[in-house]
């Protein structure tokens, strides 16, 4: 993953976003998961987040309790918090790692049908993360979107009306897309989805079956 | 700070960047603030917009000796406004200056990872106080990208940290010149802890607008920057 040639890249609404810190946490998972592959996205954020600190130099000030320097150095006294040790190299980018404890072979996948795997990630209620598993050349069941869908390709390749998905590249589905996403022949198709709505399956996986998916 | 006469001193000079070590990833480009037109047709002329304090200095006091003076300096200019952009999100003053100790308090501990080529003093505030915004108040994770591993002797090149310094000082000198609606829009949008669905929600204009808004408010500031 070292020389991968990203041709899918993020909006500046969500670079804007990341950098604000006002996207749901599953959606930021993607992000910075796209900025750890995709230098040029990352000084765009970085670019967002330059804004971020001239808003703040440039605010009124609030005052402050009367102890509060004080108060600070008693924290500083009290120690550093302690640092999470990140995972590094593997398939995954550390951030991913850092949502699924490990990397590719940590994962817990359910069957969701036709032999296309996923594992739900934790994380806050503004929208839902999950690992997918598609195997080489299959088909991900054909399905609309009532929010938005970010998919960012791990590993292989997927093919859809808007073009072809290779790693590192992020397909932003919005509401209106109704698209046939089919793996590429050679190694599954291994993506990480976000989408703030429940996806609704056309086909091949009942919708009755969606609850137990908690998708 | 910023001469004219410094400006072009350093357009001039900027030697290549040696090759580091140690890095996980083939060259990542080093962030600036929104994308600019090489330093050497930069105008010249803009000067820091509100101070002219070099805090990146101080920072650097900070990290390289513990500087307890340089710390107190840092914590009379930013804890106020930390605990202003935390109340502006909807913290409550309790809160607020809780949160605002506990980031002055990270800032001395995480000193030594502060790259002042990368990023002005504020904005490294801002990264930090933004995280602990949505610990506290959405009680969420941030996931935060790959670290950037540089060589053990890493030390920045002098003409990033002033083309930093010198792009910072445009940004800001940019941003107060924006219309007030759109300087107020871009706002909403960093400190009110708010997505753009919910800022039309609160503003009554339609989404579309204000996307389009904010867009044409950030399209202004890079062609101030230009
Ligand atoms: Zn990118």
């Amino acid at each position: 993953m070292t020389t991968m040639t990203i041709q899918h890249h993020l909006t500046d609404d969500l670079l804007m976003g990341y950098a604000a810190g006002t996207l749901p946490e599953a959606f930021s998972l993607v992000v910075a998961v796209h900025l750890s592959l995709c230098d040029d996205c990352r000084a765009r954020s970085e670019a967002y987040e330059a804004v971020g600190g001239s808003l703040l130099g440039a605010l009124e000030t609030a005052d402050l309790a009367e102890d509060s320097l004080q108060a600070t150095l008693r924290r500083i006294a009290a120690g550093p918090p302690t640092e999470r040790v990140r995972k590094a190299g593997g398939l995954f980018p550390a951030p991913l790692q850092d949502y699924v404890g490990g990397d590719l072979a940590a994962v817990r996948w359910r069957p969701v049908g036709m032999g296309v795997r996923q594992a739900i990630l934790r994380t806050d209620r503004g929208a839902s993360a999950r690992l997918l598993y598609i195997p080489a050349g299959a088909a991900v069941p054909d399905h609309g979107h009532r929010g938005r869908e970010l998919t960012l390709v791990l590993q292989g390749a997927f093919r859809d009306e808007d073009g072809r998905f290779g790693p590192g590249d992020v397909e932003i589905a919005d509401e209106a897309v109704q698209h046939t996403p089919t793996a590429e022949a050679g190694l599954p198709c291994i993506c990480l989805a976000a989408t703030d709505a429940p996806l609704r399956f056309r086909s091949l996986i009942p919708r009755l079956a969606q609850p137990f998916f908690r998708i | 700070m910023l001469t004219d006469a410094l400006t072009l001193d350093f357009a001039d000079a900027s030697p290549p960047r040696p090759a580091y070590t140690g890095r996980v990833r083939a060259a990542p480009r080093r962030a600036r603030p929104i994308p600019t037109a090489p330093i050497a047709e930069t105008k010249p002329t803009v000067q820091p917009a509100t101070d002219d304090i070099d805090w990146s200095a101080v920072l650097l006091r900070v990290r390289d000796s513990r500087d307890n003076a340089a710390f107190a300096a840092l914590f009379r200019h930013f804890a106020p406004r930390v605990k202003a952009f935390l109340m502006k999100s909807g913290a409550d003053a309790t809160l607020a200056e809780e949160c605002a100790q506990d980031v002055m308090a990270t800032l001395w501990h995480k000193a030594h990872l502060y790259d002042p080529a990368r990023a002005s003093v504020a904005t490294w505030i801002f990264t930090i106080a933004r995280n602990r915004r949505i610990d506290a108040l959405r009680r969420a994770r941030r996931p935060e990208p790959e670290d950037l591993t540089w060589g053990p002797d890493h030390e920045p090149d002098q003409a990033d940290v002033l083309a930093q310094r010198q792009d910072s000082a445009r940004l800001g000198a940019a941003l107060t010149q924006l219309p007030p609606k759109q300087r107020e829009l871009i706002e909403q949008a960093y400190f009110g802890d708010r997505t753009h669905t919910e800022i039309a929600a609160a503003t009554g204009l339609p989404l579309g607008t204000i996307k389009s808004r904010i867009r044409l408010a950030l399209d202004r500031l890079r062609h101030e920057l230009k």
